[in-house]
């Protein structure tokens, strides 16, 4: 996994409340067997005018001029400021791929939904959960000022506007210490192989119906 | 020292390993994989080399992408087909079985698990899919994981996990006539909210609960997660055990009989501790119908729209305001005016043989109405549809002027050739009706199949206990 520690990026705020999944990345384009290219479908539903199917020609789309990321002064957005309990619905790590894909490196929410929250920390995409006053004053700055930039810092765990005021936020550390490092969470718990056999081995004598191969 | 709850228990029996920090190494006994969130992971596993840990542990089946027409010539669409290929291909090649698209085994995912036995009580189930919440009906701990994560079990047969609060939802008393365990978490959902069970786990506990099937209870945690709660659980009773008692994953003999004895101790103890704890009233559970763009703006049938105006939805206004944009629909009208396009019966949520047989007994010897431009059928699995078809409900729903269709997700998610067009209005018995869930620009309202049988025949909502 890539690593995350510090970015200065452009923000653009989306207010919504309860953003599902669906809405990040539609179904239709759950049918690849890959894990990149989903960034031209973020927002999909939203973002354009005309319908939207896998292996289209993404230059021959109409934008929707209303939505907020095609506006001109958003153009290579890094941190969405998004509403509450961003990222709910559906499992689809698609989701998260698409926001990265697209360029985002930081969702700030006043809450995330589990899974969505979960999934990004493994593609490195930070979420990072602020009170919702302060992510609503966020938003406001960046609608009021064109080019507004946050500066997100994992290892202090703090954003800082472009007047100075800097917030915290908490991050669980043993996350906090993968994304810093861009652990691959695999290779983390396979040193930990001979523990799994162990509980396994302890697993199988006191339920060894969990253990039966299928008929 | 308090007593434990049942997800205490589920959980404890699986910590693998605990760091300081809290973060819990725990230990995954199924994995469930369907063809949408299993190719990048099974990609994963083999750029680096690596083999599943346990593939006894997995059960893999294509639900998302089938089509649910006459499937002697595949799959029609190129995108669908290689991804359902995908599959096989992957199951074939690291030895996972797998119920492929012409088995009779073939269904949802969260369908067969349990019509196989394949899950268990006091297991860990995971699967690629938020509606994995389902199989905690069986005193299960089951959640949805990411793909990242697909592979991660895959590899290790493990996850890092930290432990979520217990949330108790206790739905005391009876319910009445006609009320069906689908009114009753859409109840909750909207008593609580689609963020209302956000870092916890859903214990659904009282009288109603204990009163409900199988299949009723399998309903009500399967959409825990439109409560946000990434897992839902139900305690063991006689009535799980009978369900499983012959599946053919289930154990056998003596086997049977210890694991029978374990499973009858999963319950929270009496004086077990809840960080949250949620009383509905049985009693004042109607039918409800979502009128909105998310599972939490629901009302009973007789209610009306709100009106977004009003003070008490002050906070929601914005949302609210959105949604009827969206849904098409004015303020204060009446839910049984709401006339419909579209019936959809199936999905992970309601598309079991009861649900099947609710329907089937309200549609019986009527007609859909004219307006009603289409009326499906989707059976979850192969073995339910031919169970219907033994009892002749398949006649009653033909004859009445649905559709009967072979097993699969279908237009719960649209994601093969089942969907709505833009603007078209379906009561479904899915569990998310997000704007485009069913197809682009189109409308859904979530209702038991019982009222969608009842809005099918009459063309609009109407209140099935006085149908």
């Amino acid at each position: 996994m890539k690593p995350f520690t510090q970015m200065n990026g452009l923000a653009v705020p989306l207010m919504r409340a309860n953003v599902d999944t669906d809405a990040i990345i539609p179904k239709q384009f759950l049918k690849s067997i890959k894990r990149s290219g989903f960034g031209v479908n973020l927002f999909d539903e939203w973002r354009y005018l005309d319908a939207g199917f896998p292996g289209q020609d993404s230059s021959t789309r109409q934008p929707n001029p209303d939505f907020v990321l095609n506006a001109d002064r958003y153009k290579g957005a890094e941190v969405l400021i998004a509403g509450e309990n961003f990222g709910c619905g559906s499992s689809r790590e698609h989701a998260v791929w698409a926001l990265d894909d697209y360029g985002f490196r930081s969702v700030i929410a006043p809450g995330f939904a589990d899974i969505f929250h979960n999934n990004s920390f493994k593609s490195g995409l930070l979420p990072i959960v602020l009170d919702k006053e302060i992510v609503e004053s966020l938003a406001a700055e960046c609608e009021a000022s064109e080019g507004y930039q946050l500066d997100i810092d994992l290892n202090a765990q703090t954003v800082t506007t472009p007047s100075g005021q800097v917030y915290p936020f908490e991050v669980d550390s043993f996350r906090k210490n993968c994304l810093l490092n861009g652990f691959d969470d695999i290779e983390l718990t396979l040193q930990q192989r001979f523990r799994i056999e162990e509980y396994e081995d302890a697993r199988r004598k006191n339920a060894p119906w969990l253990f039966d191969v299928p008929s | 020292m308090a007593g434990k709850t049942l997800y205490d228990k589920v959980w404890d029996a699986h910590v693998v390993n605990q760091q300081e920090d809290g973060t819990v190494l725990l230990y995954i006994d199924r994995h469930l994989v369907h063809e949408v969130t299993s190719p990048q992971a099974f990609e994963g596993l083999q750029l680096a080399g690596r083999k599943p840990w346990r593939t006894a542990s997995m059960l893999a089946v294509a639900d998302h992408n089938v089509p649910t027409t006459d499937r002697a010539n595949g799959i029609e669409d190129p995108v669908s087909r290689l991804q359902v290929e995908t599959l096989d291909a992957n199951c074939e090649t690291f030895g996972v079985t797998e119920f492929k698209m012409n088995d009779l085994r073939q269904g949802i995912v969260h369908v067969i698990g349990p019509e196989q036995g394949a899950t268990l009580p006091g297991m860990t189930v995971v699967c690629g899919d938020s509606h994995t919440s389902t199989h905690g009906a069986f005193g299960a701990l089951a959640f949805g994981i990411g793909t990242s994560e697909v592979e991660h079990v895959m590899a290790t047969q493990t996850l890092l996990q930290k432990k979520s609060r217990n949330m108790l939802v206790s739905v005391d008393g009876e319910v009445g006539p006609g009320v069906t365990a689908k009114d009753i978490v859409l109840a909750i959902i909207g008593k609580i909210g689609t963020a209302g069970g956000n870092g916890c786990t859903i214990e659904f506990g009282g009288d109603a609960i204990k009163a409900l099937s199988m299949e009723g209870r399998m309903s009500v945690c399967n959409m825990s997660i439109e409560a946000g709660a990434r897992a839902g659980m139900i305690a063991v009773d006689e009535t799980t055990i009978e369900y499983l008692k012959g599946r053919p994953f289930a154990p056998k003999g003596d086997t049977w009989e210890k694991a029978k004895a374990a499973w009858l101790e999963l319950k929270s103890d009496d004086d077990a501790q809840f960080d949250e704890v949620v009383r509905i009233d049985a009693s004042s559970i109607e039918p409800q119908v979502s009128w909105g763009t998310s599972p939490e703006m629901v009302a009973s049938v007789n209610a009306q729209v709100p009106n977004p105006a009003d003070d008490e939805y002050a906070n929601k206004r914005e949302g609210y305001e959105r949604a009827l944009e969206y849904m098409d629909l004015q303020a204060e009208t009446p839910l049984t005016d709401i006339k419909l396009d579209r019936v959809f019966i199936g999905s992970c949520t309601n598309s079991r043989i009861e649900d099947l047989r609710a329907a089937a007994a309200v549609i019986k010897e009527r007609k859909v109405a004219d307006s009603i431009k289409q009326a499906l059928v989707v059976p979850g699995s192969g073995l339910v549809k031919e169970q219907a078809e033994k009892e002749g409900l398949d006649k009653v729903f033909i004859e009445a002027g649905f559709e009967w269709r072979e097993p699969g997700c279908s237009m719960c998610l649209a994601m093969n050739a089942d969907r709505l067009e833009s603007g078209e209005r379906c009561a479904s018995t899915s569990n998310r009706n997000f704007e485009g869930r069913q197809g682009q620009g189109g409308r859904t309202h979530l209702v038991s199949p019982a009222m969608a049988a009842a809005a099918a025949i009459a063309g609009h909502f109407v209140d099935v206990r006085h149908f």
